[in-house]
């Protein structure tokens, strides 16, 4: 066993992630079956090798810090799951 | 005359003769719609009087002249994965609710301004993840080719109306093979471009190292036209890369004389449909008549390239979809505190397949296993690129097939995510690499599916896969095919 049932409870807490029972019981068998397959990479001997990060060869995009979009509160409050006058209503964050 | 029926070129050139208008045009591509999209399933939204209104507006430039562009009054279809001003996009998830962006991707914008007519969204794996669009929140999207087989995906929605013609042409996007793939699956033209070519702005994030956008299309010409029309640098896009965009019908001479192709032997292995092998091969054939020079290469990491891109892939998926926390847009499910909004919102707004790579990416990326899987998989995706590096000394494009089988039946793979994973075998790698590489239509298996050939580039070398393409498809009718619907 690659992953324990335990493992995905404590993954799915990381990542806010509700999970049914019988979600964890699928997953684990899934997951465990995915990260067998994928300890193919130990063949590899990668001591020596630098990670690879980026595709094309990049120099850090520099801009002037300008507003280029103008704000537009009705349209940015439009796809709100709640709102108070030009606020996002959120659950209560600090007891 | 099937108006519906021309490939965006034809359309074009006809349309700036006058021979019929954009709204004629817009109006059969409807009816096409309303005539076969019980069967296909290919839209989730359409916007029938926003597009009849472009139309309208575009028939207005077309009278005034003035070298229009290629695009303009061109019905064309959306993957819904792009960000559209006021309509809806849902990225085939619940988890956007009924969002409506309040602006529009790069790329739309660019098509906007050429006159573009935008007939719809299309559907798609959710959040791209998938190949067989079967994971779509809402219904699988049929091939037109036998409509209890998949289209192959992600962006199964926009290859499906493209070969159905649903649409003139398309726009998808590829992170592992979601442009290629379904564009083999359904016997049309689907290019991925080099990493950085064309802006990633407005297109909701599944893995930001290798997602890009492309055209899915009728023919290789057509291809061309849509690359050129969305391509380009864009300062809204750190890892846009600020390069001329070439005019590619430029290099459809035909000639492809002394080019040197390259054939990966470890993409010739047990597991390929029969029928593929011989397709391929009878086309690689068909290049060597045309004066193409055929090199045996090697890429000898290609084995490790699905573990590496799945660690990759899922690594990136689970940071990006840590936006999707119920507060500002999007689904927001009732719950007694903040940290229960959280859980709940995603346990109900993503699906299945989605939930899988969240939690295999967070794993990978986790205290512990982060050495051991995600920067492993770094290492090795180095030694991948290297290959084709190294390869690319010896050749100048290289041809494989796009995918292992033609389209598989619908259900056929949901239970088991490996296999389903394996469906991008030929794919990945290019992604993981950020090269550029298409896929056209090489033939038929004996239950007249379409089968894909894929062509790779060197970087910001699409000219080169288009030319290749360009020569083949003119010696062979298999893009003239159409599905009997």
């Amino acid at each position: 066993m690659k992953l324990t049932r335990e493992d995905v409870q404590r993954v799915a807490t990381l990542a806010r992630l509700r999970l049914t029972p019988q979600e964890e019981t699928s997953l684990t068998a899934q997951l465990d079956s995915i990260l067998l397959y994928m300890d193919k990479l130990n063949e590899l001997d990668t001591a020596q090798v630098e990670p690879f990060t980026h595709a094309v060869d990049l120099v850090n995009a520099f801009r002037e810090d300008l507003v280029t979009n103008r704000p537009n509160t009705e349209a940015l409050l439009a796809n709100a799951p709640e709102k108070d006058a030009t606020f996002f209503k959120v659950p209560k964050i600090i007891e | 005359m099937n108006l519906h029926a021309l490939t965006l070129h034809e359309a074009a050139e006809k349309l700036r003769k006058h021979e019929f208008s954009s709204q004629e045009l817009t109006d059969s591509v409807f009816h096409r719609i309303t005539q076969t999209d019980d069967k296909i399933h290919a839209y989730l939204t359409l916007c029938r009087d926003a597009a009849l209104n472009q139309a309208k507006k575009a028939d207005q430039r077309l009278r005034q002249g003035n070298n229009p562009p290629p695009l303009l009054g061109v019905p064309i279809a959306i993957k819904d994965n792009f960000l559209t001003c006021d309509i809806q996009t849902t990225c085939a998830s619940k988890i956007l609710g009924r969002f409506i962006p309040p602006y529009d991707a790069t790329t739309i914008k660019k098509l906007r301004a050429d006159g573009a007519v935008f007939i719809g969204k299309t559907n798609l794996d959710e959040f791209a993840m998938g190949s067989s669009a079967e994971n779509s929140a809402f219904f699988p999207t049929c091939n037109p080719w036998n409509i209890e087989r998949v289209p192959g995906g992600s962006s199964g929605g926009s290859a499906a109306a493209v070969a159905a013609d649903q649409c003139l042409a398309a726009l998808g996007t590829d992170t592992g093979g979601s442009i290629r793939q379904p564009a083999a699956c359904c016997g049309i033209v689907g290019l991925k471009p080099t990493y950085g070519r064309v802006s990633r702005y407005g297109i909701i994030a599944f893995a930001s190292s290798m997602d890009q956008v492309g055209p899915m299309t009728k023919d290789v010409e057509d291809c061309a036209l849509l690359l050129e029309a969305v391509a380009g640098y864009d300062s809204a896009d750190s890892t846009s890369v600020n390069r001329p965009v070439p005019h590619y019908t430029d290099a459809f001479t035909g000639n492809i004389k002394g080019l040197r192709l390259g054939i990966p032997k470890e993409y010739f292995v047990s597991g390929m449909q029969p029928e593929i092998d011989r397709a391929v091969r009878d086309a690689i054939r068909l290049l060597e008549a045309n004066g193409a020079r055929i090199e045996e290469i090697t890429l000898p990491h290609t084995e490790y390239a699905i573990a590496v891109y799945y660690i990759v892939a899922t690594a990136e998926a689970s940071s990006n979809l840590s936006r999707y926390d119920g507060m500002r847009y999007g689904h927001r499910a009732p719950a007694a505190d903040l940290i229960e909004t959280y859980m709940r919102s995603r346990e109900e707004g993503f699906g299945p397949e989605v939930k899988r790579r969240i939690i295999l990416g967070t794993y990978v990326l986790s205290a512990g296993y982060y050495d051991a899987y995600y920067l492993k998989a770094q290492r090795a995706r180095r030694l991948i690129k290297k290959d084709f590096d190294d390869a690319f000394h010896g050749c100048d494009a290289i041809v494989t097939p796009t995918a292992p089988t033609t389209a598989f039946k619908i259900g056929e793979k949901t239970q088991d995510p490996l296999q389903m994973y394996l469906s991008d075998i030929y794919t990945i790698s290019v992604n993981l690499a950020g090269l550029p590489a298409l896929s056209l239509p090489c033939g038929f298996d004996a239950t007249g599916l379409p089968i894909g050939l894929q062509i790779i580039g060197q970087p910001f070398d699409e000219a080169t896969i288009l030319r290749v393409a360009y020569a083949y498809e003119q010696s062979t009718p298999w893009h003239k095919e159409k599905p009997g619907l």
